[in-house]
């Protein structure tokens, strides 16, 4: 008899809690940021893009509608079975209301089914593949930074107008490195180059002579990097040992960090052009955030980072408005107000997910123009965001209609 | 202009090059560990962090003390070897006479440990180490341009590890170590200090890593991963060339380069798998490796 009743009060106050807590789970708004803390992409991403989510829910005041703003972080080790594993233990069993970041587009497309099956949302700054709003598209999805295509026209657009019309590329094999080389090689050919053939090496390869040869040897007149990180920076190191600029063959770095120069020094890097969203010595603004994170960090943020701040604030924003943390909720209310952060003006998340911004064309300085550590950048060009990414229309979403 | 397998002559030894010259580091590392192991009974997972540090103490002469390339060729050894035999008499050496099992749990530990310290004081990006002046630039040999650093890289390689393999298997000094690890009583016996030997045979292997971790250095990136992206695939070399065997760990690490470096071409996407389809292979045929003797 006791047991009974006290079955029937532990069931009444279940309900009775459910009842009063129907709009924020669980009476705290938990975000959890997921990427890779240990190995190739940790510097652009990793514990940097925890202190810039750590910044905006500061800056937010800490609470929303009254209910804590929580923060967890995990490392998916680039792996998406990893990733899978740790988002479905967030959601269902700690509680998680988002998940953000997340490098590497194998594990970003994983997180994104899984997102929108327990109806999270998805807040992805780190991955590149433009298939996260394309034709892998999910109504919990936002991605808010950058994506193949924009660097594809960014970088590979303007170095097909400067005369190179025939490419090679070094493909990371993996969803990112695949989608990167299609979108670019679609750029040249939209120009009339031509692509001669590409080589696809293992993600976190230490040594790329074989691949570099192989490059030298097509004759084209540029290498397209298509990978990112530690596989970029040594591409680029051993290029230059192997003469490949020096025999008159152009390299394009896809995607390339301020980081990764960093890594590299101006003295290998000089002259690449390079497509990024955001550059610490842009303005007032992306300076005074880039001083803030210095003080945490010990070093200026990568455009990955810096994105983590603005899709933050802005998810934060939404959640104050519909009062909610329903994945579909809140992503279609983000998807209704203009995003504004220092990074972001009056930019537009689309039906399909794609926060269109304005993208940044870059040159690496000389070493003698460069005034000190992290001075490495001159801008060329402003590509302006209807430009730089695909039309609606293209990208094959499903649930995008007309 | 004839054609092998569908790729043309000169891209053919240009990469039979590389693939050798990759091989001189698969060589340089697996007979450190193969050194190590047919010696002391150690498996050594530490010798990819001990790789690392040799690189890393190179970067920080460089940075901090102005010593340039060839002073850190010394000085590096010399450090890390430091490093390990302070390893040795403090932990190591109470492990001998346990299973094998626990000497690599250890050594693995110590290995994150390491490498978890670099990562948070310099991040996982790396830093950059210019090739030294004298051996910029390269040779055109007509089927592929070589840099000068990398044929340094293969010559020096093939000086250390037939002048290990020599002191080794064919001197006095050799034969000694190879008694005591028989049988160390009775070389005791003879009045040879057997632990003094044992710990300094640690020290000598450490410091081949870190010999190693210099002259990776201005072609890799001087990071805190080097080593770890590279110990799975040594420590296949050594299974592959026979557990302990010196000349077994040389003569695979020169040739797996070489397959590896062909496979670059033919499936490159199967590039970083192909040695451990080869080990599958070995183990399933020859369990004792190609160079092992079985007990």
């Amino acid at each position: 008899m006791k047991l009974k009743q006290a079955l029937l009060a532990g069931a009444a106050s279940v309900l009775f809690a459910g009842g009063a807590s129907a709009q924020i789970s669980g009476d705290v708004v938990k975000l959890g940021i997921l990427n890779d803390q240990s190995s190739l992409y940790a510097d652009i991403t990793g514990q940097g893009s925890v202190a810039a989510a750590r910044m905006a829910v500061e800056d937010f005041g800490g609470t929303v509608n009254g209910k804590k703003i929580e923060i967890v972080f995990a490392d998916h080790q680039n792996k998406p079975d990893v990733g899978s594993n740790v988002a479905r233990q967030w959601y269902d069993r700690d509680g998680v209301d988002a998940i953000v970041d997340v490098p590497t587009s194998s594990v970003a497309l994983a997180i994104a089914a899984v997102s929108k099956e327990k109806n999270k949302a998805f807040l992805n700054s780190g991955a590149a593949s433009s298939d996260l709003t394309g034709k892998s598209c999910q109504t919990t999805t936002v991605h808010w930074t950058y994506d193949t295509i924009a660097l594809s026209k960014g970088t590979g657009g303007a170095v097909v107008k400067a005369g190179g019309d025939s490419w090679y590329f070094l493909t990371a094999d993996y969803a990112f490195g695949h989608a990167l080389e299609r979108d670019t090689g679609d750029v040249v050919k939209a120009a009339g180059g031509k692509v001669l053939g590409q080589v696809r090496h293992p993600l976190n390869t230490s040594d790329f002579s074989s691949f570099l040869l192989q490059a030298q040897a097509s004759k084209a007149k540029v290498v397209g990097l298509a990978n990112a990180g530690g596989d970029t920076i040594n591409s680029i190191k051993q290029a230059s040992e192997f003469g490949i600029v020096a025999g008159g063959q152009k390299l394009a770095g896809l995607l390339v960090f301020v980081n990764d120069i960093h890594a590299l020094g101006l003295q290998t890097a000089q002259g690449l052009q390079l497509t990024e969203a955001f550059y610490w010595d842009q303005n007032d603004e992306t300076r005074a955030f880039s001083t803030r994170f210095e003080a945490i960090m010990k070093k200026k943020p990568s455009m990955i980072q810096a994105g983590v701040y603005g899709v933050v604030l802005h998810y934060l924003k939404a959640i104050k408005e519909v009062n909610s943390d329903e994945g579909e909720k809140v992503v279609a209310q983000m998807k209704k107000m203009p995003a504004n952060d220092f990074m972001t003006k009056n930019a537009v998340l689309r039906e399909d997910g794609r926060l269109v911004r304005d993208m940044y064309l870059f040159e690496v300085k000389k070493p003698s123009e460069s005034k000190g550590p992290w001075d490495y950048y001159k801008p060329i060009r402003t590509i302006p965001g209807n430009e730089a990414y695909r039309p609606l229309k293209d990208g094959g979403c499903p649930f995008v209609k007309g | 202009m004839f054609e092998l397998i569908g790729i043309p002559p000169q891209a053919l030894f240009g990469q039979l090059l590389i693939g050798l010259i990759n091989g001189a580091f698969y060589a340089m590392l697996s007979l450190g560990l193969a050194v190590i192991f047919g010696l002391l009974n150690i498996i050594n997972f530490t010798h990819g962090a001990q790789y690392m540090m040799g690189a890393f103490v190179a970067y920080l002469c460089l940075t901090h003390l102005g010593l340039g390339y060839w002073g850190a060729l010394i000085v590096a050894p010399i450090l890390v070897g430091a490093f390990g035999i302070l390893l040795e008499r403090t932990m190591l050496h109470r492990l001998y006479k346990l299973d094998h099992l626990y000497g690599l749990l250890l050594t693995f530990g110590i290995a994150l440990i390491v490498e978890g310290f670099f990562r948070h004081l310099y991040g996982s990006s790396g830093l950059p180490y210019a090739i030294p002046a004298e051996l910029r630039g390269g040779y055109n040999l007509g089927f592929m341009f070589l840099p000068t650093y990398r044929a340094w890289v293969v010559v020096a390689s093939v000086i250390v590890c037939f002048g290990t393999w020599f002191v080794i298997e064919r001197t006095r000094l050799g034969a000694y170590l190879r008694a005591a690890t028989e049988n160390p009583t009775l070389v005791q016996a003879f009045g040879i200090n057997v632990p003094r030997m044992i710990t300094l045979t640690y020290g000598f292997g450490v410091a081949l890593a870190a010999f190693a971790g210099v002259m990776a250095a201005p072609i890799y990136q001087v990071s805190p991963l080097m080593g770890a992206n590279l110990i799975i695939v040594v420590f296949a070399v050594v299974v592959i060339g026979g557990m302990g065997s010196i000349m077994g760990a040389i003569v695979t690490g020169f040739a797996l380069g070489v397959v590896e470096g062909l496979t670059k071409v033919f499936y490159p996407e199967a590039s970083n798998t192909v040695i451990f389809v080869i080990m599958a292979i070995v183990l399933t045929i020859k369990p004792a490796g190609l160079f092992g003797r079985t007990a």
